[in-house]
């Protein structure tokens, strides 16, 4: 399944998005030389699926996604993404950092606009779209304000639209609501659930809150100190109203005894 | 002098400076200067001698008066522009190859290898000490002035550029790598905009370090300048002309370093300043 590689950039393909990303990790060791923290690792994200990752810190979450990203070469084993391997970070598999990776000298619009200048669109179309997608995100109005000039909510919301305007197949999602309060952890997942309508990217969401675990994924992987403790489809996929049902319940507790007594 | 309504002092002791007291602040600076003008002024014109000898020492009133003088004459300009000149050249020479090997240096572990030990090694001469190597180097003293100047700002600039390029936050760069960015594209979003504070403090200090250089240089090598006829002055005993010289080499750093400061500031207005604004 070979996409066509030399698509026109200058027609908005929001109407047709191209499938999402297929990635996979087989037999992997990850981790750097001589600090390895994850080995013999088997996990795969379907095409437009979100796969959730949890597991408690220090466990490699954010290790698996550095993978993915190609920022950081697997030891052993392979990593691919629809058949290809993994060998290098690119524009098709988008970074969501926990910390702040806006970039400060950049304004929340200039901060969007980068990954289209880097795609070689020109000075109008990026302004344009940049100012879709924060208003997408709920920003309309602070698209000239610095980063310091945000709120930790509004900082995420802004690399959000960063990393969706790109147009990437994949994701890759490292605990991004993890140093919000909890109000607005809510809202910012309610809101990623609402812009990646329609794109069909894969996502995968590394967290080490259960419930936001539970709430956002198709599946959820459990990873714990010894490896990957096993994958569980989600009964009811983003639907708040989920949350106390007796299959998503049994989940939950399922998720917590995998994950050791320790787990939270 | 009439008396200056006194503004009501502790009408705001709060940490934070109200409105009042920063239009306070230009006064204060122009009354400590001319509170120092004045202790001079008094301290010659009274021949004070205190272990510290002012009986020879040219008063305020005839360093003005020679200053009015040779601010008529096309000499004086010719001099200022010199100086001028060579500081801008070597300055702005060292601030492009400052920041370009600060940048290889801080980047690259080549780089470091090939010619950081080099550098490390160069960097303690100070660059007064290279006056004969310019002398051995350089068809024309121009060129040797120019050259002292350079190496002055030059490694300042390295220092603060390989700094501020160590010091960034990798996650910047990560996020443009996952973007589909490469080398160059990092370079210029993120290094060198990343790194501009660090650079200006270098090339503050180099401005700085410049002038110091180029005086000393015009003084040795003699080829006109500020800091030749200043040189020049004191061989004839011409205090006044000797003070003259200092007000100028003072008021042209000045000068330039307030061009480097507020270039900085606004290349750097991303900055999180605090809400006063404080103004240097």
């Amino acid at each position: 399944m070979s996409t066509d590689t030399d698509t026109t950039v200058t027609a908005p393909r929001t109407e047709q998005p191209a499938p999402g990303a297929r990635l996979s990790v087989t037999g992997a060791e990850l981790g750097r030389p001589g600090a390895v923290v994850l080995r013999g690792l088997d996990l795969e994200a379907a095409p437009g699926e979100i796969l959730t990752v949890v597991g408690p810190s220090g466990c490699g979450k954010s290790t698996l996604l550095r993978t993915l990203a190609g920022l950081l070469p697997a030891l052993a084993g392979q990593v691919v993404q629809d058949g290809r391997p993994v060998t290098g970070p690119g524009a098709d598999r988008a970074l969501v950092f926990q910390e702040d990776a806006l970039l400060p000298w950049r304004t929340a619009r200039a901060n969007v606009e980068l990954p289209l200048a880097i795609r070689g669109l020109g000075r109008a179309e990026r302004r344009a779209r940049a100012e879709q997608w924060l208003e997408r995100v709920g920003l309309a109005g602070l698209e000239r304000q610095l980063p310091h000039r945000l709120s930790g909510g509004q900082r995420q919301r802004v690399q959000l639209a960063r990393a969706l305007a790109g147009q990437p197949r994949a994701v890759l999602m490292d605990e991004p609501f993890g140093a919000l309060d909890a109000q607005t952890r809510a809202s910012m997942q309610q809101l990623l659930v609402e812009v990646l309508q329609g794109t069909g990217a894969t996502v995968v969401f590394v967290t080490h809150d259960v419930d936001e675990a539970l709430f956002l994924g198709d599946r959820v992987a459990l990873l714990g100190a010894g490896g990957l403790a096993g994958v569980r489809p989600v009964p009811s996929p983003r639907d708040r109203g989920a949350r106390d049902t007796p299959a998503t319940v049994a989940l939950r507790h399922d998720i917590l005894e995998s994950l050791g007594p320790r787990a939270s | 002098m009439t008396a200056v309504t006194a503004p009501p002092k502790k009408a705001s002791a709060g940490p934070a400076p109200t409105r009042r007291t920063a239009r306070l602040r230009p006064v204060v600076r122009v009354l400590s200067l001319l509170a120092a003008l004045g202790l001079w002024q008094l301290l010659t014109t009274l021949d004070v001698q205190l272990w510290l000898r002012f009986d020879q020492f040219p008063s305020v009133t005839d360093v003005a008066g020679e200053f009015g003088e040779r601010i008529g004459d096309g000499a004086y300009w010719q001099d200022v522009t010199d100086s001028l000149r060579r500081i801008v050249t070597g300055f702005l020479l060292a601030a492009v190859l400052g920041v370009a090997a600060g940048v290889a240096v801080g980047r690259s572990r080549w780089a470091a290898d090939l010619v950081g030990t080099v550098l490390e090694v160069l960097r303690p001469v100070p660059a007064i000490a290279l006056v004969p190597v310019a002398i051995l180097l350089f068809p024309s003293n121009e060129q040797g002035i120019v050259f002292i100047t350079f190496t002055a700002a030059f490694f300042p600039v390295l220092v603060a550029t390989r700094h501020a390029v160590r010091a960034l936050a990798p996650v910047w760069e990560e996020a443009v790598l996952t973007m589909g960015g490469g080398r160059w594209r990092v370079l210029a979003s993120v290094v060198l905009p990343g790194a501009l504070p660090g650079i200006f403090g270098g090339l503050s200090v180099g401005i700085g370090v410049s002038w110091i250089c180029v005086i000393s240089a015009e003084m040795i090598s003699g080829e006109y300048g500020v800091g030749y006829r200043t040189w020049q002055d004191y061989t004839v005993i011409d205090y006044p002309g000797v003070f003259t010289g200092i007000v100028t080499i003072g008021l042209l750093g000045w000068l330039t370093s307030t061009v480097v400061e507020l270039l900085g500031r606004r290349l750097t207005h991303w900055l999180p300043r605090r809400e006063g604004k404080a103004t240097a």
